[in-house]
């Protein structure tokens, strides 16, 4: 799989003059005695797919949300498509396409009679109207199945459908919130394919969140977000350049054991992440015969060796030292605390 | 894929483009009950038992006070309001599952005035729980009344308006009410007392002074009464039948034209849409 190039190359020569797409700055959102979002700050430029990586709980849908003029800030500024989002939040809604986490879609009408309401909504001209509603459901496959109820959809059709919504009005940003979370991995990888057409295609910045580290590699630059703050924000490739190291986890009987044996004779810091000790090594298949080599018969025996090339899981644990899932399972309170509050 | 992109623009909030989203939400609605056609079977049933079970049932009880005139005619006003109420009630409860199946988000994004969406709603119901007044109408001729054009245009109106203020009234309530069960129980709360006050189901005149009262202050009182007189006028029956049945609202002995009733309709429902209106425009 070849990854976009990063921004900074020529691919999108036409945009060098124009605006950010997305302008945020010192963004705050609480909810009574919860900090959901804790001032972040950040650019995305026209034309780019930018990616928020974090935890579920990390704060990634409020922002999404205030970007969108759904929820209001408590604090800082953000301009999308060169609008403010709260003193000018018509003007932001007229520029941006909307695909949310959960289903939007009235699923009583026929996939075209979505899309008609859409356009009506943004007023679309009506002469305009069926020629783009043809472009957009033929890009997600999804033109003969027009006049289908969308109740009979299947889950990814559904997803699909409100991408082409989302687009109808020829946004000039599209926000796609957990865009494939409850796919398939088939279906995951057809709505990245249309994702990345579409770029090809339109002149049209693409905001997306995630907490799939796959996923994430798809995008120009990725915003690495936890507990509510973004910890760093690159390349792909730059951050994983950054990691430089291979991953290596090994299964044992004694964890604190074998971290105290590798610290003693090797002088490598390990953890325990996901349930085994897991340690960062430059050159991880030349470390492993080494490391049979010297564990002394009294150290507790290994079960099991993986060594994995660095990723973005390794980004993420660097940073924050704890593997997104592992941050998903402590943030479970957080978010329930915002759930609470969110769901008077 | 070199093909030409139909770029669209949108644009600036004007004036054609808030109708185009009221008229947008009024058809969703139409396009939605015209495919239930199941709704609109289930809801001639309660009308339907009302005129044809309990009015034929009582009306051997009753003959004697109705001076004539079949208890089911009489109690037909009664049953076409309670038609036109219950399915404006359902089609306001339609916004509490738009906001369950995530559909509500999806108007509230748009570009357009929460005014428009809340309007276009209160019309759509009020347009298709009047059309289930006409419905109701059809069986006038069942009930011993006429089918005559100017009794269908007046209760058609009156089906309109009654329809009006309880989606309004609906909708109000829904923008606070986020889940089914306690909407359906505070409608079902609100509205059967308001019913049974209306005197839908009995003559206004010459009741107990606490039902009096209470009566008065029921505003569907002054929906259900202009329906009586617009089907009694189109009725041939003697005056006394028509003094003891159609006595109409009185306030301190003052006989309330059908005029003014109406008009109280039409208030409430404005200040409820009213209402409504700032609710969903507060809501984040």
């Amino acid at each position: 799989m070849s990854h976009p190039a990063t921004t900074t190359s020529s691919t999108t020569p036409t945009r060098t003059a124009a605006s950010p797409a997305v302008l945020v700055d010192g963004l705050v959102k609480r909810y009574d005695e919860v900090e959901a979002v804790r001032g972040i700050d950040f650019e995305v430029a026209s034309g780019e797919i930018f990616g928020f990586l974090g935890p579920n709980g990390a704060g990634k849908s409020t922002t999404i949300n205030m970007l969108c003029t759904l929820v209001r800030p408590s604090g800082g500024s953000a301009r999308v498509a060169d609008h403010d989002v709260v003193t000018e939040r018509d003007d932001v809604r007229r520029n941006i396409g909307l695909v949310f986490q959960d289903s939007t879609l009235d699923g009583y009408l026929s996939a075209e009679q979505n899309l008609r309401l859409h356009a009506e909504l943004y007023g679309v001209p009506r002469e305009l109207v069926r020629e783009r509603m043809r472009q957009v459901t033929e890009m997600v496959g999804l033109w003969e199945r027009r006049d289908s109820l969308v109740n009979t959809f299947s889950g990814g059709m559904k997803r699909r459908l409100e991408i082409a919504r989302g687009l109808l009005h020829s946004p000039r940003v599209l926000f796609l919130d957990e865009p494939t979370v409850g796919l398939d991995p088939q279906t995951r990888s057809s709505i990245w394919r249309y994702i990345r057409e579409l770029k090809a295609r339109e002149d049209i910045t693409i905001f997306l969140t995630t907490h799939y580290m796959d996923e994430a590699e798809y995008c120009e630059r990725i915003a690495i977000m936890d507990q509510g703050r973004i910890i760093v924000l690159d390349t792909p490739e730059a951050l994983k350049e950054k990691v430089g190291k291979d991953r290596v986890q090994i299964q044992t009987d004694d964890d604190q054991a074998a971290i105290a044996a590798l610290r003693e004779r090797f002088a490598i810091e390990a953890t325990v992440a996901e349930g085994v000790v897991t340690f960062g090594v430059p050159s991880g298949e030349q470390f492993v015969p080494r490391l049979f080599d010297e564990w002394d018969p009294g150290h507790p025996p290994i079960r099991s060796v993986s060594v994995a090339r660095p990723s973005l899981d390794d980004v993420f644990m660097s940073y924050t030292g704890t593997t997104i899932r592992d941050a998903e399972a402590t943030s479970t309170d957080r978010m329930r605390n915002v759930a609470r509050i969110m769901g008077r | 894929m070199a093909t030409e992109i139909a770029r669209v623009r949108v644009p600036a909030r004007s004036a054609r483009g808030e109708l185009r989203a009221v008229k947008v939400v009024w058809k969703r609605e139409m396009i939605r009950f015209s495919r239930d056609r199941l709704r609109i079977l289930t809801s001639l049933m309660q009308p339907f038992l009302f005129l044809f079970v309990l009015g034929t049932g009582l009306s051997r009880l009753a003959s004697a006070g109705t001076h004539g005139v079949n208890l089911r005619t009489f109690v037909y006003p009664g049953v076409l309001c309670m038609a036109v109420m219950f399915t404006a009630m359902f089609s306001a409860a339609s916004l509490v599952w738009d906001r369950e199946f995530g559909f509500l988000r999806e108007m509230m994004v748009a570009p357009v005035r929460r005014s428009s969406l809340v309007l276009g709603k209160c019309l759509g119901g009020a347009t298709v729980a009047a059309f289930q007044g006409v419905i109701v109408l059809c069986l006038a001729g069942l009930v011993g009344v006429p089918y005559a054009p100017g009794l269908i245009l007046e209760v058609l109106g009156l089906s309109l308006l009654l329809a009006f203020a309880i989606t309004a009234f609906g909708v109000m309530v829904a923008a606070r009410i986020t889940q089914m069960q306690s909407f359906m129980a505070l409608m079902q709360m609100a509205i059967m007392p308001m019913y049974f006050l209306s005197g839908a189901l009995f003559p206004v005149s010459g009741l107990p002074q606490w039902l009096e009262i209470l009566n008065r202050i029921d505003p569907l009182t002054y929906a259900v009464d202009p329906m009586r007189r617009v089907v009694f006028s189109h009725l041939n029956i003697s005056a006394a039948a028509r003094h003891a049945l159609d006595p109409g609202v009185t306030w301190w002995s003052w006989h309330v034209p059908g005029l003014v009733e109406a008009g109280v309709v039409s208030l409430l429902g404005l200040v409820m849409l009213t209402v409504a209106i700032v609710e969903f425009g507060r809501a984040e």
